[in-house]
């Protein structure tokens, strides 16, 4: 079966290494925090401005002053540091950010990634996406494998305008692990009940499937 | 230096049709909102303003927008506000959509006296269309030029008579750069106290930076996006 959106977090959270500095997205990539893997210690940071981004406050103790990039109320974890946005892009410019995990709309199998404006329809503007993937070593996309009206939002070129070019170095959907290379997208694992077939009729981009392609082990 | 004025209407004294506004804030977090009512009391109109977001439909900038005093946005992400979305789509408002670290950088260098730098941000995309491009270890870089304006005005949690800001929280984002890279700074605090109240290991932005600072009358601080988790 497909795996709804806690199970591509689930999924991602497995790649956290121990001491990681780790920038999550809006949608999906937010969802990793809550699967951190245990014995496992990680700092997430949000380049609104604060690193040791802890979670939702109790109800009641929300402040306006204390908010993630997606504008939502946090708490901060003991060890928390609040920072200016020039500072806070110093740390993603200068790679001292081991993992970004952000959405996207559409990626191509050279590592492309669009997520930001559909013309003449939809303009949110990119704000710190285009610095994370320009700049990050390592970056993790984190969507479904297709839009809603059934179509891949993996291919062969983004038809939206670019976030950033040849940056992407995995994808996980709710279908399957793919790394980005030279030959395209290579299948990694499955999600668990899917079928190659599934993710080759899926993928719109080219697909490298080489030898038996294991499931993804989930809790 | 005391830089402290009476009120909001001196503060904002001299902003004109026209000029170019830096506004501090992240979404409604930290922004200058005693102020920003203020610039809708005053009427000017043809602004250009710099900010990381255009606020919501009634509250932040959306209230400049609502009035359609803004000519010129310059920002980052502006979902979260229909009335924008719509000058934008229709060409009444001018947009200028940049990445959000070389918005902050640019106000910084603004400040800072550099006049431009290079960043990987927005290599590819139409970000850098018409923007030199050169290679530093292998990697391909934009040119960004700074960014100043006529008045900067920003929000800060605690001020001191010498215009010495302290932040609170993630309310810091852009404010302390904006303040560095205005002709004219405004700061609006909570808290305004006597010069050496404050402990000047932990003061934020240097009073250099600020030329008027007043008190705010209310903080409305509204929350965009309120999330909690249940107590046990």
């Amino acid at each position: 079966m497909a795996l709804d959106k806690n199970g591509i977090a689930q999924r991602i959270a497995q790649d956290l290494r121990d001491g990681w500095y780790v920038n999550l997205g809006i949608g999906i990539p937010t969802l990793v925090a809550n699967y951190i893997p245990e014995g496992i210690e990680v700092e997430f940071q949000s380049e609104n401005g604060i690193l040791g981004m802890g979670p939702f406050p109790f109800e009641g103790e929300e402040d306006a002053d204390l908010i993630n990039a997606g504008k939502q109320t946090i708490t901060a974890m003991p060890g928390a540091v609040y920072f200016d946005s020039a500072t806070s892009f110093a740390m993603i410019r200068g790679q001292h950010v081991q993992l970004t995990v952000l959405g996207a709309m559409e990626v191509a199998d050279n590592g492309d990634i669009a997520n930001w404006k559909i013309p003449g329809r939809m303009v949110k503007g990119m704000g710190g996406a285009m610095d994370l993937v320009a700049s990050a070593d390592n970056i993790i996309v984190a969507m479904m494998h297709t839009n809603k009206k059934g179509e891949s939002k993996l291919l062969s070129k983004c038809s939206l305008p670019l976030t950033g070019v040849g940056c992407v170095k995995k994808v996980v959907t709710n279908l399957a692990v793919l790394e980005i290379t030279s030959d395209g997208f290579k299948l990694i694992e499955r999600a668990p009940g899917v079928s190659v077939e599934e993710i080759q009729n899926a993928t719109a981009g080219r697909l490298v499937v080489e030898g038996e392609i294991p499931e993804m082990k989930l809790n | 230096m005391n830089k402290v004025v009476p009120n909001v209407e001196e503060a904002c004294k001299g902003i004109e049709s026209g000029m170019t506004l830096m506004l501090g804030g992240f979404g409604l977090c930290g922004i200058p909102e005693n102020s920003i009512a203020q610039l809708v009391k005053m009427g000017v109109n043809d602004l250009t303003c710099i900010s990381n977001n255009a606020g919501v439909d009634d509250f932040g900038l959306g209230l400049l927008l609502q009035g359609k005093q803004i000519k010129k946005m310059i920002s980052s992400y502006v979902g979260e506000n229909d009335e924008f979305e719509r000058q934008m789509l229709s060409g009444e408002l001018e947009v200028d959509l940049i990445p959000q670290g070389s918005l902050a950088e640019r106000c910084r260098a603004g400040g800072a006296g550099i006049p431009a730098f290079f960043t990987p941000a927005g290599f590819g995309t139409e970000v850098a269309e018409g923007k030199e491009v050169r290679e530093f270890n292998g990697k391909p870089h934009i040119l960004e030029s700074a960014l100043t304006a006529d008045f900067a005005i920003v929000k800060a949690w605690k001020g001191d008579t010498e215009g010495n800001l302290v932040f609170k929280a993630t309310a810091r984002n852009f404010n302390p750069m904006m303040a560095m890279a205005g002709k004219i700074t405004i700061a609006e605090v909570e808290e305004l106290v006597p010069a050496g109240e404050l402990d000047p290991n932990f003061i934020h932005t240097p009073g250099i930076f600020v030329q008027r600072i007043f008190k705010g009358e209310k903080f409305e601080k509204r929350i965009e996006q309120r999330t909690v988790r249940p107590k046990n």
